[in-house]
């Protein structure tokens, strides 16, 4: 009788102090949120306004608060890797035993990467891409709600495998035949291997629901060649994910379907072909990058020309580097696995294509520079956020193009140079990118600013952090420390990992410092508070009021050129002219609240757990009760309600109120 | 009609570009979508070609494609799919036209031919099973198996959501969702067909040479 599969009390790792720490401070913390909301009785306000949402811009919010929240979690693994490898030289073990230093690496990466960076950027391209395009929402906004649950949902069970079972010791790329079954016989791989295909699903859905949004849905007047560039970023970024997801679901399927009926893709035996998952998983893996960093580059773009008061330098050699990269990024993904023994014809190509991509990237940096030459610089968090960028990110560039030459990468491959290159690029790229687009957007968001202080505290302590903690692994690399070492023996490693240790502790400070710039910022709200358009800026986004109304704007804007919104404070708004004249709102359609995502990411949970489990059974009832949500949904009668123009009128009379006191 | 007035007002009164016209109606919108949906769908078939293709000739000692595959078999398979993407293309009309009975009509066809299909591909699983052929025996057959049976598993799904959006038809009559819906089915049918012409060319043409 297995009712429950291979689920029993065993599978809960008590005998693991660390990890029991762990899960009794997340239940702690889970448990303390829930008191909190009962207390304030908010479950229902929670479920009306946000579960069911279908606004894309408390949707983005949502991203966000998920991609905060995991980042701490994917800190918190960082910080335990970096402190075991300061201590564990020489004969010395270290607090971590091997089993779990494996869980921790595979951890960090699959969550930084899938549930950090990732819903940040789609957090950022939720909020502000209808905003920018001067449109009420995206082109499906239920479908938009399915996407963030069903990526909550991958975030979720990941955070299930730390107190329920283990977490995959291959690394967060799973790589074939030691992801397999031979190798990886408990549940880890499959944890791994269920929340990567769920939030895939709703990042694909995502990428689906932006490309037609940006392609189909602008405003009046806003031509493919007058969108800000942050759209355009976002467009391309949208179309990597929708070239390059279903890549990656096909190369997991694959690796599930040989975990669980036997089948033979990567297997050693049968005629199974190791490289060929890892060629599929780059050539996903590599867009992937692009699709992290192409937002950022948009959120810089914006943030540079804001803070300059100029316009972008050179707009349509940006927008053409964009879909330079766009296009390129498919054409590297060899870059990854040089030692695979590939032909030197094969490495030169795809050696020579990856020095390639640096040129556009090169076009976007002069470009950031002489946006600013001669610009009034403000320097602001943002601005500062977009230096430190600028900086780093030339560097990471730079030794990525060292890399990019076969023989090099022969020494360097799966060596710390390899890791101190791509934190220099993620973390000097899409992080101070995200933070940039964070402290920019947030006053639109909630209608007042982040504190400046905290956040310049919280820039200097990540900067400074970052090299400490990363410029040391660049020179482990090249003195031959691989990557994911429990232990070592050579001495002459552990100074520089100390001092690594020391960087990523001042990065905990500047972490520290923004979770306290936000309750600052919350608790001083009404001192903070701003105007619609707090930094002068150019974009339809701050053409409306801070926090936009549902229905985003009162008017369609028609768009007439480039940097729209700044063109018209330019002419002189007519409405504000004429103030005794009330103006003729029209009602407006919006679409109407819907459980759908959250029940759906609720069965794609039950489903995901239940497969890693084996309980055939509850995935049964799982799949259909996804099914009757689906079906429930398609029958809905009413998917849309009216905003009467009396509401509108209401809100901004309410609102110009509020701006004249 | 003066000519010379004629050319004077055309350009003050020419619709903007495309590209300037603002949102375009949720009809398009729609399609649209659901057109790079499939598209993303035809990638991750792509990913599946390109590993059968990797390893169409890992056969571990087990059968080749030449010893299984039943062109007789294969050849009904086909006409049996194109024949339902044409039947698919006669209920759009008989949906345009808002006549219920042919839309019925051309469900029902549509779905015989795809039921017929499926049973036939069920029956030639079966026989491979039968003769030791199991997706378990080669990496070859693994990436068959995956490959073809992801397309069945599309036909699959697409008959349940036929039989779906013929009660929607029937109880919400041809509101505008429905109609969109019918859209996105039929471009989702046709897309089968495109991906099953690969199918039967690069697992069932080419395999009998190899």
């Amino acid at each position: 009788m297995n009712l429950l599969g291979r689920l029993d009390w065993n599978a809960i790792p008590l005998h693991e102090p660390i990890i029991m720490g762990a899960t009794v401070f997340m239940v702690l913390i889970v448990a303390v949120v829930f008191g909190f909301i009962t207390m304030k009785g908010a479950w229902l306000y929670l479920w009306r306004e946000w579960i069911t949402t279908v606004d894309h811009k408390r949707i983005g919010v949502m991203y966000i608060i998920l991609a905060l929240v995991m980042m701490l979690r994917g800190f918190s693994d960082a910080i335990m890797m970096r402190a075991q490898q300061a201590v564990a030289a020489g004969g010395a073990q270290g607090y971590l035993p091997p089993e779990h230093f494996d869980q921790i690496f595979s951890a960090h990466g699959t969550i930084m990467i899938f549930f950090m960076a990732m819903p940040f950027v789609v957090g950022l391209m939720n909020f502000v891409v209808p905003l920018q395009l001067g449109i009420r929402d995206v082109a499906f906004p239920t479908l938009n709600s399915v996407s963030f649950w069903l990526t909550a949902s991958g975030a979720l069970l990941i955070n299930v495998s730390l107190a329920i079972g283990e977490f995959s010791k291959a690394g967060w790329t799973g790589y074939a035949p030691l992801s397999g079954l031979q190798f990886s016989p408990g549940v880890g791989v499959d944890y791994y291997l269920w929340s990567l295909q769920i939030s895939g699903l709703g990042t694909l859905l995502a990428g689906v629901n932006f490309v037609t949004t940006i392609l189909k849905m602008r405003a009046p007047g806003m031509s493919l060649m007058r969108m800000p560039v942050f759209c355009w970023t976002a467009l391309a970024t949208n179309l990597l994910i929708v070239a390059a997801f279903p890549i990656l679901t096909a190369a997991l399927a694959m690796l599930l379907l040989d975990r669980y009926l036997d089948f033979h893709f990567f297997t050693l035996d049968a005629g199974g072909n190791q490289m060929l998952y890892v060629n599929l998983f780059w050539v996903w893996g590599h867009p992937e990058v692009y699709i992290l960093i192409l937002p950022v580059f948009g959120v810089f773009s914006e943030v540079i020309a804001t803070f300059s008061r100029k316009p972008l330098f050179g707009y349509r050699s940006m927008v053409a580097a964009t879909m330079a990269i766009c296009v390129l990024s498919f054409l590297v993904w060899l870059h990854h696995f040089f030692t695979m023994g590939a032909s030197a014809a094969v490495n030169g190509f795809f050696g020579v294509m990856t020095m390639i991509i640096a040129v556009p990237t090169g076009v976007k940096v002069f470009n950031w520079l002489f946006t600013m030459y001669g610009g009034r610089v403000r320097f602001s968090v943002p601005v500062l956020w977009a230096i430190g960028f600028m900086v780093t990110f030339v560097i990471g560039g730079m030794t990525g193009v060292l890399m990019a030459v076969p023989p090099a990468d022969f020494q360097l491959h799966n060596s710390v140079f390899l890791i101190a290159h791509f934190h220099n690029v993620i973390i000097g790229g899409v992080v101070f990118g995200v933070m940039a687009g964070y402290n920019y957007w947030f006053p639109k968001a909630f209608g007042f600013r982040l504190d400046e202080r905290w956040g310049k505290v919280s820039f200097w302590c990540w900067f400074t952090g970052f090299y400490l903690a990363f410029m040391p692994l660049y020179l482990l690399g090249l003195m031959g420390m691989t990557r994911r070492m429990q232990h070592y023996d050579n001495p002459a490693w552990q100074p520089w990992l100390v001092v690594a240790l020391i960087g990523t502790v001042i990065i905990m400070a500047g972490i520290a410092c923004q979770v306290v710039q936000l309750v600052v910022s919350i608790r001083n709200r009404e001192k903070l508070r701003v105007s619609d358009d707090p930094w002068n800026a150019r974009t339809l986004e701050w053409a409306t009021t801070s926090p936009p109304p549902p229905w985003n704007f009162a008017f369609q804007p028609v768009v007439a050129g480039l940097d729209a919104y700044w063109s018209s404070k330019q002419r002189g708004r007519a409405k504000e002219d004429k103030p005794g004249l009330a103006p003729d709102y029209a009602p407006i359609e919006m679409p109407k609240n819907s459980a759908t995502g959250f029940v759906t990411a609720f069965f794609a949970v039950v489903i995901g757990f239940a497969l890693i489990w084996h309980i055939w059974w509850l995935a049964s009832v799982g799949a259909f009760g996804a099914f009757l949500t689906l079906i429930a949904f398609a029958f809905r009668r009413h998917s849309e309600f009216e905003v009467t123009a009396e509401q509108i009128a209401r809100f901004e009379r309410a609102h110009q109120a509020g701006v004249a006191a | 009609m003066n000519i010379a007035v004629a050319i004077d007002t055309v350009p003050q009164n020419a619709l903007p570009s495309a590209s300037e016209a603002g949102p375009v109606p949720k009809r398009i919108v729609v399609a649209y979508g659901f057109w790079i949906f499939l598209l993303s769908d035809i990638i991750m078939f792509a990913a599946l070609f390109a590993s059968y293709a990797v390893l169409v000739r890992a056969t571990a000692g087990g059968p080749s494609g030449a010893q299984l595959f039943n062109q007789g078999t294969v050849a009904i398979e086909t006409a049996c799919l194109l024949i339902s993407s044409y039947t698919c293309g006669l209920m759009s009309l008989a949906i345009n036209s808002r006549n219920r009975l042919g839309t019925y009509l051309g469900a029902l066809i549509t779905f015989a031919l795809g039921a017929t299909f499926l049973t036939l591909e069920l029956r030639e699983f079966a026989e491979m099973i039968a003769r030791g052929a199991t997706p378990q025996r080669s990496a070859f057959l693994s990436a068959f198996f995956t490959l073809v049976g992801c397309h069945g598993l599309h036909v699959a799904l697409g008959l349940i959501w036929l039989v779906v959006m013929m009660v929607q038809v029937a109880v919400m009559g041809f509101v505008a969702t429905v109609q969109r819906r019918l859209l996105c089915f039929s471009l989702f049918w046709h897309a089968l067909d495109i991906v099953w012409v690969g199918v039967f060319t690069v697992v069932y043409l080419m395999g009998v040479s190899l």
